[in-house]
């Protein structure tokens, strides 16, 4: 009991506390945040998490240019404002970037495609870091390849900045047929189907095994509104971030806590119908369909 | 003797991983979220999560004065991190707003160990858990700054107390359910078994 019983020496940055500090997030919502202020009101509306970064997708769509790692300063003051982790986005492949944000002190590095991309080839080797990692997917193999590389938490790809939830759906959708097709596989069919998805075999059994990834899965991309949060956790998220979606809405304090509840008692449409109340405007929001594929985020990282 | 009935807070948090725990221990789990789901268990577990995210929810959709109250009255509860700051009567440094549902005579210090980067395995002797220590998984974890006399320390790691129990009520600042040992849950079943 005394404390010379602890035979060996602590471990910090195992695959266990790693994929173990997503698992804490589950059933909550993770919100972009640009400035102290903003994180003050996420937390107080029941954020599980904050997203620090300089310019929201909508924004960064707007300014165009290269999108990049924030300003140390302004992360360092949203770690100082609030008690929730504090995530932090770097290029994909920009493992310096992630390498600057590790000693920040970052709780999550999110290797995202909402900046420009740094590698046209290479993601960051992430099982290199203490900070865990989550990256965006499209499908079930390119998920499976961020695991390979050291992800500990997998989200969609949904077009950020756009309001739209359409791709994220997709995404989910995808990623979920896929498992269910797994499952359905025996032993012989599972190295022809990890040489289809182009992942790692071990990895691609453990999925067929446990009948989902073996890290936690969230939705990301165009939530704007109570009721799209609990659509994808319908859908199978166990947790969702929303970005431009909260602070370029007309009441962000109001439509940040009703996320919040619409995503714990998402199966309940009394409570969704409650929270959806006199929220003011949504952000505007931009259709898919008329974006240029050059514009597409979910086309970055592969 | 049937199986006891144990509910995991389910507002936010890793509630799938305690639900399994309490499955292999031979308890009947079940996820709750509402005040009148509380008159359908005979144990609680609150689960690790982000305490200021589950405090806000229980206040917001009224779990919090009744589940003060079958605490106070006597139901087995068992909170792993988060959940062990629920159980708190004290936080030293709450958050604006913050209130647990207290339980256990006990001052707790959040995120005490550190950032997401110092969260750590170690292994960590339990009284009253035998066949050797469990794989103590710390994560932003808390610990207990101090206790009253009716609180019994039943670990630490470090110089700092990681768990403890009053009565029927029991907590730890790491996760037992992350791990396959599922030894702190089967003595969880037991204290549930031995009220009801």
């Amino acid at each position: 009991m005394s404390s010379t019983s602890n035979f060996q020496a602590p471990e910090t940055g195992t695959a266990r506390v790693k994929r173990g500090m997503a698992e804490q997030l589950k059933g909550g919502v993770i919100m972009d945040v640009v400035n102290a202020e903003q994180a003050k009101i996420a937390e107080d509306a029941g954020a599980v998490a904050v997203m620090a970064l300089e310019r929201v997708p909508a924004d960064i769509r707007k300014d165009g240019g290269v999108a990049r790692m924030s300003d140390p300063n302004m992360i360092e003051e949203i770690i100082e404002a609030v008690s929730i982790p504090v995530m932090a986005k770097s290029r994909i492949g920009h493992f310096v970037e992630a390498q600057v944000l590790q000693s920040l002190g970052v709780d999550y590095i999110d290797e995202s495609e909402v900046l420009t991309p740094a590698d046209e080839v290479n993601h960051s080797d992430k099982w290199a870091f203490t900070t865990p990692f989550v990256c965006g997917a499209t499908n079930l193999g390119e998920a499976l390849r961020r695991i390979a590389e050291g992800a500990a938490m997998i989200r969609s790809k949904g077009e950020a900045g756009t309001g739209n939830v359409v791709e994220a759906v997709r995404h989910l959708r995808q990623i979920k047929n896929e498992i269910a097709k797994l499952r359905g596989f025996d032993n012989n069919e599972l190295y022809a189907a990890a040489k289809e998805l182009r992942a790692p075999y071990e990895i691609v059994k453990e999925v067929a095994e446990l009948g989902k990834l073996p890290v936690v899965l969230f939705s990301a991309g165009g939530v704007a509104t109570p009721a799209d949060a609990a659509l994808m956790r319908q859908l199978g998220a166990e947790g969702v971030f929303v970005g431009s979606g909260i602070f370029k809405s007309g009441d962000p304090a109001a439509r940040a806590a009703a996320i919040v509840k619409a995503t714990t008692f998402y199966d309940d449409p009394k409570i969704i119908a409650d929270a959806s109340r006199n929220l003011g405007e949504a952000m505007v929001g931009i259709n898919c369909d008329t974006l240029p594929e050059t514009e597409r985020y979910a086309n970055r990282g592969w | 003797m049937s199986n006891p009935v144990i509910g995991v807070l389910a507002l936010q948090g890793d509630v799938r991983e305690h639900l399994v725990a309490l499955a292999v221990a031979d308890a009947t789990a079940r996820p709750v979220r509402r005040p009148e789901e509380l008159a359908e268990i005979d144990g609680l577990v609150i689960p690790g999560g982000e305490s200021t995210t589950m405090s806000k929810l229980a206040a917001l959709f009224g779990m919090r004065e009744p589940l003060r109250e079958r605490i106070a009255d006597g139901m087995p509860v068992y909170g792993t991190c988060a959940g062990l700051i629920m159980l708190a009567d004290k936080i030293l440094d709450p958050r604006s707003g913050q209130e647990t549902f207290g339980g256990i005579d006990m001052i707790v210090r959040r995120n005490a160990f550190g950032r997401q980067n110092e969260s750590f395995e170690a292994q960590v002797e339990i009284a009253g858990i035998e066949d050797g220590p469990v794989e103590g998984v710390f994560i932003r974890a808390p610990w207990v700054e101090s206790v009253g006399a009716r609180t019994e320390v039943l670990a630490e790691h470090d110089g700092h107390i990681v768990a403890v129990r009053q009565g029927n009520a029991l907590a730890t600042s790491f996760h037992p359910e992350l791990t396959g040992d599922h030894r702190v849950h089967r003595l969880f079943t037991e204290m549930v078994r031995a009220v009801r």
